[in-house]
């Protein structure tokens, strides 16, 4: 693998979580608990998208080969998205939709706070913007999973329930292969290994004061870098896909 | 308090409105006008949020990256116009959440527009250009509404419609020039929505008995006929434009009166969608009160929650 393959992976990779979430999130809109909650949820898969669009822009340029955003969005067959499987997984509720929002905020806000120090400064420089979306996100689904963890029975009931069902999906944020020794290597992407710890007592903190508890026996599932989905992503494709598929090289 | 006062109370209000002073929610206002506005705004802030569906709709399925990040933006600067009319419509003393229970139990109405399905994604650039286009019409001139909060919400509400109104027709002005395929989806799409964006504008003004009032009042400044009008006058251009037919085969451009003649509205249609017998009123009102239904657990948590920090602060 040259690096020139390794980096544009890795762009990809970071790219396919902020497209597939947000999608998912977008999901949301018009139907969310509150007016309120509406505008918040459309506003982050907004930010998603819009991540999506600049990190694919950087794909593209360090591929070189004349493809645009739109078919790496859309124009893939499932086993070349290579996001989290977390990212895919449903919105089941409200509840079970910010706790992966959590889990993934915590996350990505230790990637990007690294990434600022990218060798490669198109990437720091997106690395910079997405944080400060990041740090909005993770603030909004941190106060809800307090809220709703401490707040009524069921809201508890429930909300632990999205812990104990998406906890299974969350090694897999720590995930490295030959993709990420290369970008680490030279200083372009980020070691993260290095910040597992931190990840698990900030989502332990959180979880305390929400009065929920990590599940103890959980086996861990992983697959999604390497493009091995589970089976609620094929449905998530065919439709963000339809019109590409249905109506192949228009402009829109 | 005397006749003689509430006499007088009238005269001076309609004074301060024949002299455009606006009506703040603590001055003094006849109880017609409080009732007229607190309808007009709910039903306006309930088509902002019942009008994120149809739209809400293709998300999901947006075709590029691009469309997908505008129709979001979109969608959510309707439930941003949902919010700030509903705290308008507070000024007078509505209760938004029985206001939104009017609304699931079909006494409150919204626009009649959009009962209409979106079928296929040159809807949303219909619904932007022609929808929105309407909505423009009746809106910008309540920007100058003799009550402050609804005209100031307006301002701010038109600015972002008349973005609303040119994406859609970009969208519409791309497929038209498109491959035969997307100029047939415009075409298609301009036939269904045609007809019911003209019948956003009201019945025919005879037909329309609170609007001499409402113009009295100037809470409403213009007649539902002349506002149709408009619309047709400067849509019609644009449609040309692009290449597509307006589907109405009376259409006609009358040198003496300065405007298009059209054909018949189907009055008819209009009432029966009124009534909730249009093609998406059931799926609509059911997806606004699946929403508030299945987010109580939601709401609930959030209150208790607020309840339990306010106790543990009173014994720290």
């Amino acid at each position: 693998m040259t690096t020139q393959e390794a980096f544009y992976n890795y762009i990809v990779r970071l790219g396919d979580d902020s497209l597939i979430l947000g999608q998912r999130i977008s999901e949301w809109c018009g139907h969310g608990p509150i007016l309120e909650e509406d505008i918040a949820l459309t506003n982050i898969a907004l930010d998603l998208i819009g991540q999506t669009n600049n990190l694919y822009e950087l794909a593209v340029s360090i591929e070189n080969k004349g493809k645009n955003i739109d078919q790496l969005a859309f124009l893939r067959l499932e086993k070349e998205y290579s996001n989290l499987l977390l990212v895919e997984q449903p919105n089941v509720d409200f509840g079970y939709t910010i706790v992966r929002q959590f889990f993934f905020d915590v996350y990505r806000k230790l990637v990007f706070e690294s990434l600022c120090n990218s060798t490669d400064e198109r990437l720091a420089g997106i690395a910079e913007k997405s944080l400060k979306e990041t740090k909005y996100h993770l603030k909004h689904s941190s106060e809800w999973v307090i809220r709703l963890g401490d707040g009524t029975e069921e809201s508890h009931r429930r909300v632990q329930e999205a812990v104990n069902t998406l906890w299974k999906f969350t090694d897999e944020l720590f995930y490295q292969d030959e993709v990420d020794q290369n970008v680490i290597e030279l200083g372009l992407g980020v070691d993260n290994s290095i910040f597992k710890a931190t990840w698990n007592t900030h989502v332990e903190q959180v979880l305390t004061e929400a009065t929920l508890t990590i599940p103890t026996n959980s086996w861990q599932h992983t697959g999604g870098r390497k493009g091995i989905h589970t089976e609620h992503f094929g449905y998530l494709l065919s439709e963000m896909q339809y019109m590409q598929r249905a109506y192949p090289n228009m402009e829109w | 308090m005397s006749t003689k006062n509430i006499e007088e109370l009238e005269r001076e209000f309609q004074a301060k409105i024949d002299a455009d002073i606006k009506i703040e929610p603590n001055d003094w206002m006849p109880e017609g006008y409080r009732k007229t506005l607190m309808r007009q705004i709910s039903q306006h802030a309930h088509s902002e949020i019942v009008g994120m569906l149809p739209e809400g709709n293709w998300i999901t399925r947006a075709p590029s990256l691009k469309r997908k990040a505008v129709l979001l933006a979109k969608v959510q600067d309707e439930a941003g116009h949902g919010l700030y009319l509903y705290s308008a419509a507070e000024t007078l003393g509505l209760d938004r959440e029985k206001s939104i229970d009017d609304l699931h139990s079909g006494k409150a109405k919204y626009s009649s527009i959009f009962n209409y399905p979106t079928l296929t994604w040159a809807d949303m650039g219909t619904i932007g250009w022609l929808v929105d286009g309407a909505a423009i019409m009746n809106q910008v001139p309540l920007c100058r509404c003799s009550y402050g909060p609804y005209a100031r919400a307006m301002v701010r509400v038109c600015k972002e419609e008349s973005f609303h109104q040119r994406q859609g027709f970009e969208i519409v002005s791309l497929l038209a020039n498109g491959t035969p395929e997307q100029k047939q989806m415009a075409q298609d799409s301009l036939n269904r929505f045609w007809w019911p964006a003209l019948m956003m504008f009201g019945p025919n003004d005879d037909n329309s008995p609170n609007s001499a009032q409402s113009i009295k009042w100037k809470i409403k400044r213009s007649s539902n006929d002349e506002l149709r009008q408009q619309f047709i006058d400067v849509t019609v251009a644009q449609a040309e434009m692009v290449g597509l037919t307006i589907p109405d085969k009376d259409l006609k451009w009358n040198e003496a009166r300065g405007s298009y003649d059209f054909g018949t509205i189907n009055w008819e249609e209009f009432n029966q969608v009124i009534q909730g017998n249009g093609p998406c009123n059931k799926e609509r009102i059911d997806a606004r009160r699946n929403a508030k239904e299945n987010g109580a657990w939601v709401r609930e948590a959030a209150n208790a929650f607020a309840e339990k920090r306010k106790k543990k602060e009173l014994t720290h």
